[in-house]
């Protein structure tokens, strides 16, 4: 028996039966990453075992969460320069391949995340073995950083399991299940908890003959085949993503194309290839875009408020939404609304979530269970979270609450998801208006991560805390933000949106509108946002801000609105719609493209976003950016609109701003702001050199 | 007759505290939108959010389901476990056939009357659209002579002994509506009670027009809070019983044909129970129970009888099962302030009226001196019955049970009989009373 210190990242046993069990458990941290130090630790280890010469080798982890979430993110983001970058991916492909060249054989027993680094850990032993539950997910998820496999993952999955479930896996970034592992060949069992150990001494003790690809998987990697094969992935991902703001899935494609047949081959140039993107100002902003989600993450880390019951009001498309997500989550549900019928359409929506998120029947059972459709309010006493999400009205949201607050329990929560109202014109009803905070969720609630955590001076703070932590127990991102008319995201969207709306009213097209935004990285163009949203919606939280913030509404909108076309679900706004599909509008050939559009729509969002941050409608640009990245997809890449003002310069863009101003009116009049924002130069300083 | 026992009587006190039942929907010739479980756990659950104690504080889960699905193997058991009743709270599942879930009730009042329980839910419930096509025993047995053929020449020579007529279905609820012992079907035995007791069609039919019309009355008076909304997942939602005919009259009742004794019969689907799909719930309490948690008393279970009869004539069920009851607790009909007996058939409850009246038929087979007072048909089955909103075997006999109950709350009445017909040739009922 050999045993070293449990307190060190890592630590190996050796069994009666003379197999080696080495352990991950790094240090001060409840989550497995493989850092440069790690690396370095095991690599020893390897070293060790190879002398005490045991019948093999088992990899696991003490962690509860996981086997291994992936490379030390942190890392990456520390590196200056590409050969920097070369020399530790190179050093990692060193610390693999000898775990690949044991003379004994060697297997992973996954459990939990195992992702990036740490399935090209386990990608290297002879065998892997996968526990068989929902919490185990293997990916290879690079691609959202920027990159891709850097660790002899592609080199070695497509040999494994052929090109296509390689490439999909890698090239989609999404991650898999024991079982899916198991039907691609990933994983050599998907087993449950206590059959894992025993596996995993029997594939030592009586190694059989490794998983090979089948002879249709290894047809998909030959000479002849890759060019085509290359091609259709191709044109899979640029339905995802555009090369010039996604070049890493294109460059696997390449790597692959080029060097899918020679696994050495592939190995130098994946490293080289992941040098380059990892330095690249894309890859760069995407790990800070990740960063800034762990920092929202960890908001509610030391909340204790543990919330079981949520009663949501109102069954519309939020209120409803909200309600499935967390009876998804895993939270006790009861969605009310006047009637049976406004309910039904909530609990279809809802049923349709499980299914597609869950899968396995029993589990889609238990969350349509936790979700009880309850138009007599019977939820209300037994909730620790109440949230109303009726239509925008002051008055009856008030007149709910006055019904609502006693029958509710003494430390409930109640939110209001209220996209525009000022938390002081809704609580003046309440007993405790001090209780009252804002939970503003985005659409669609199953994919936009963020939740506004709308809050002023006189909000109770135990009461800002257990909406922070609720929020983070059903794993959406709290941003705290004061409450002032649109809050954060809604603000900073609208005047970019209203820009938008000018240009039409100057007769700019508005695919070309559209084309513009995508083209600098927004998942959706302004217009098409606006119609999707729905115009009378913008509309009234238009006219809201104008009051507010003494700007205008373009006539134009409050004319389609008049006229009945409030966008995609009535048919038609500023496009036609033919059966919820849009009609694709072509732009005339006459038309002459003018990088000033996106300019303008660009700065007046730029702009608002100044004028937040010097108001403290948001503490900093770092949660500003994320809030705008996971609330409204802002060009992830660009890394957030104050990101975006400091790569680009504070001052020029504050100059383009006095430009518009003078040429477009008072809309474009640069906030005050701007003085503070970093590597700002004031203008008259400039005028001296 | 012997003087039988009621521990009803001297144990402890058992209240009926609560309860909730889905709309009953008519099968429609397809499997409904709702397993039973399904049925069950949704009306429990709006159920348990009425009440001030946590659903894991029941003793006992009892549910009376006649045919539970395949996957549904005690089926109270996958419903409290749906319910979140806790891993640690027993469940059972009684099958009584048509009485199953008076059985429930009964079970759960003799576990609170003994002191072994304190608080019981307990319910009925039965998916009968969703009752199983089964393959013969022909066509089992050819499946497994060819699965052990072992060499193709057996395998072939197994293969030729198919016949097309092996995939005629057994249809499960026709199979559970007909007597195994005696053979008739349950129309049948309707059938046969219309005639010794010399019921006309039209008196049928004027029977089950009736339970219509009051059916529509209690629904448009809001005599049925009891129903909880049920919702599928592809958006649907049922708040009322659908088997509700308002359009029905006399002219339209006679006009069908007879069902089960064709051609010459009475019996017709109109004015016979409908097969439908529902649960009921109610919940059981003691004396303690209802102190500690602070709850509000609906009524008490005073006494209930089960009794044995001619399974061609289980029609007469109800007055086997009432009458030792009745005579036990020393009282005449007069004494019931409100009745309900299970709508089976309309001849089959207006056998039982006839019976119950009929001094020969009370000397001769209760054993009793003289007939009982005529019941008040106004006080019958006041809001429909399962003519109207259907008869899901396992679920009617809870159903009852708690309208009785509430029709006494509503009205501030004193006692009230429920009884049911059990096919195979029995008779169930419940005396309740009101409490103040």
């Amino acid at each position: 028996m050999d045993e070293q210190s449990k307190d060190a990242d890592l630590y190996s046993v050796i069994d009666a039966d003379n197999v080696a069990w080495l352990h991950f458990n790094k240090r001060d941290s409840s989550t497995n990453v493989l850092s440069a130090e790690i690396l370095e630790t095991f690599y020893a280890e390897l070293l060790r075992l190879v002398e005490l010469s045991p019948r093999g080798l088992v990899l696991l982890s003490d962690k509860a969460n996981g086997f291994i979430a992936g490379a030390d993110v942190h890392e990456f983001a520390r590196l200056e320069n590409h050969d920097q970058a070369l020399a530790a991916i190179q050093r990692g492909q060193e610390v693999f391949d000898r775990l690949a060249a044991l003379p004994f054989p060697s297997v992973a027993l996954i459990h939990g995340f195992c992702l990036g680094g740490g399935l090209e850990m386990a990608l290297a032993c002879r065998y892997r073995i996968a526990r068989d539950d929902a919490s185990t997910r293997l990916g290879l998820p690079e691609v959202r950083l920027g990159i891709h496999p850097g660790f002899g993952g592609s080199a070695r999955l497509v040999p494994l399991v052929g090109a296509p479930h390689a490439m999909d896996l890698m090239l989609s970034g999404r991650s898999i299940d024991g079982r899916a592992a198991k039907r691609r060949g990933i994983v050599d069992y998907v087993l449950p908890e206590r059959h894992l150990k025993d596996a995993a001494r029997q594939l030592i003790l009586d190694p059989p003959f490794p998983h090979r690809a089948t002879h249709l998987q290894r047809l998909s990697n030959h000479a002849w085949i890759r060019p085509a094969l290359a091609g259709l992935f191709r044109r899979q991902v640029a339905k995802k993503a555009r090369p010039e703001h996604y070049p890493a899935p294109y460059a696997l494609i390449d790597l692959w194309r080029e060097h899918g047949d020679d696994p050495r081959a592939m190995m130098h140039a994946e490293a080289a290839s992941v040098a380059d993107l990892i330095v690249s100002p894309t890859a760069q902003n995407l790990i800070r875009a990740f960063q800034l989600q762990e920092t929202l993450k960890s908001l509610g880390r030391d909340s204790r408020f543990r919330p079981r019951h949520v009663h949501v009001v109102g069954a519309g498309i939020m209120g409803g939404d909200i309600a499935a997500w967390c009876a998804l989550r895993g939270l006790r549900v009861t969605l009310a609304d006047q009637s049976p019928e406004r309910i039904a359409p909530a609990v279809k929506r809802a049923a349709a979530l499980f299914k597609a998120k869950l899968k396995r029947p029993q589990a889609v059972q238990a969350a349509m269970d936790r979700l009880m459709p309850d138009h007599r309010g019977l939820g209300v006493a037994y909730a620790d979270v109440v949230i109303e999400a009726i239509f925008e009205d002051a008055g009856a949201k008030r007149e709910l609450y006055r019904h609502l607050e006693p029958r509710m329990q003494e430390h409930a929560v109640l939110a209001t998801n209220t996209s525009s109202l000022p938390l002081q014109e809704l609580r003046e009803v309440l007993q405790r208006p001090d209780r009252l905070v804002g939970l503003h969720f985005f659409n669609p609630v199953a994919k936009m991560q963020l939740v506004e955590i709308v809050r002023d001076e006189n909000t109770d703070e135990t009461c800002v805390k257990r909406a922070i932590g609720f929020t983070r127990l059903i794993d959406r991102l709290p941003l705290p933000v004061r409450s002032t008319p649109g809050f954060l995201i809604n603000r900073i969207l609208m005047p970019y949106l209203l820009e938008a709306v000018e240009l039409e009213t100057e007769g700019v097209p508005t695919s070309e509108i559209d084309r513009q935004a995508l083209a600098f990285g927004m998942p959706m163009g302004p217009i098409e946002l606006a119609d999707t949203v729905g115009l009378d919606i913008c509309l009234h939280v238009a006219e809201i801000l104008a009051t507010h913030l003494d700007s205008t509404v373009p006539q134009r909108l409050r004319d389609l609105v008049a006229r009945g076309r409030l966008g995609r679900k009535s048919g038609h706004g500023f496009y036609r719609y033919n059966k919820g599909k849009m009609v694709k509008q072509k732009i005339p050939r006459s038309y002459q493209s003018d990088a000033a559009i996106m300019d303008r729509m660009l700065l007046r969002m730029l702009n608002e976003a100044v004028a937040c941050l010097r108001e403290g409608v948001v503490t900093d640009t770092d949660r500003l950016d994320a809030g705008m990245i996971y609330g409204t997809g802002f060009a992830p890449f660009r890394g957030g609109p104050c990101h975006y003002i400091r790569s680009v310069g504070a001052d020029i863009l504050y100059q383009k701003l006095q430009a518009l101003e003078q040429s477009h009116g008072a809309r474009f009049r640069p906030d005050a702001g701007w003085d503070e924002m970093a590597g700002f130069t004031p203008a008259d300083e400039e005028t001296e050199h | 007759m012997a003087e039988s026992i009621n521990p009803l009587a001297t144990g402890q006190p058992v209240y009926l505290v609560d309860g909730r039942r889905t709309p009953f929907l008519r099968a429609r010739g397809v499997p409904g939108p709702f397993h039973a479980a399904d049925l069950a756990l949704q009306a429990a659950r709006a159920l348990l959010y009425q009440q001030p104690f946590a659903a894991d504080a029941f003793d006992q889960v009892i549910l009376g389901c006649v045919m539970p699905g395949a996957d549904e193997a005690n089926i109270a058991r996958v419903v409290a476990l749906r319910l979140g009743c806790g891993e640690q709270t027993p469940a059972w599942t009684v099958q009584r056939n048509c009485a199953s879930g008076l059985q429930a009730l009964d079970s759960a009042a003799q576990e609170i009357a003994s002191g072994r329980s304190e608080l019981v839910l307990a319910g009925g419930v039965e998916a009968m659209s969703h009752a199983p096509l089964l393959f013969s025993e022909a066509m089992a047995r050819w499946l497994g002579k060819f699965n052990q053929a072992r060499g193709s020449a057996a395998r072939v020579k197994s293969l030729l002994a198919f016949r097309p007529a092996l995939l005629q279905p057994v249809i499960a609820l026709l199979r559970g509506l007909t007597d195994p012992v005696v053979g008739l079907n349950m129309g049948q035995t309707a059938e046969v009670l219309a005639h010794r007791f010399g019921i006309a069609r039209e008196h049928m039919d004027s029977f089950a027009l009736r339970s219509h019309q009051r059916l529509a009355a209690a629904h448009d008076g809001g005599r049925l809070d009891e129903i909880e909304p049920v919702y599928d997942d592809k958006g649907g939602y049922y708040t009322a019983d659908d088997g509700l005919r308002r359009d029905t009259t006399m002219e339209k009742l006679a006009r069908l044909k007879p069902v089960f004794d064709k051609p010459f019969g009475k019996v017709t689907a109109g004015n016979s129970a409908q097969i439908t799909d529902g649960a009921a719930w109610l919940i059981l309490a003691s004396e303690s129970a209802v102190e500690r948690h602070g709850l509000k008393v609906l009524a008490r279970v005073c006494d209930s009888q089960w009794a044995g009869v001619d399974p061609r004539q289980m029609g007469l069920g109800p007055v086997h099962a009432m009458a030792p009851l009745m005579a036990r607790n020393r009282l005449d009909s007069g004494d019931i302030d409100f009745w309900e007996i299970n709508e089976a058939f309309a001849a089959q409850v207006q056998a039982c009226l006839c019976a119950w009246a009929d001094a020969d038929y009370c000397r001769q087979e209760l054993g009793l001196a003289q007939a009982f007072a005529p019941i008040d048909e106004q006080r019958l089955n006041v809001d429909g019955g399962g003519i109207s909103l259907g008869h899901p075997v396992g679920a009617s006999g809870a159903r009852i049970v708690l309208h009785l109950a509430n029709t006494l709350k509503r009205s501030g009445a004193r006692r009230g009989l429920a009884s049911l017909c059990i096919g195979g040739g029995q008779g169930g009922a419940m005396l309740i009373e009101g409490v103040s």
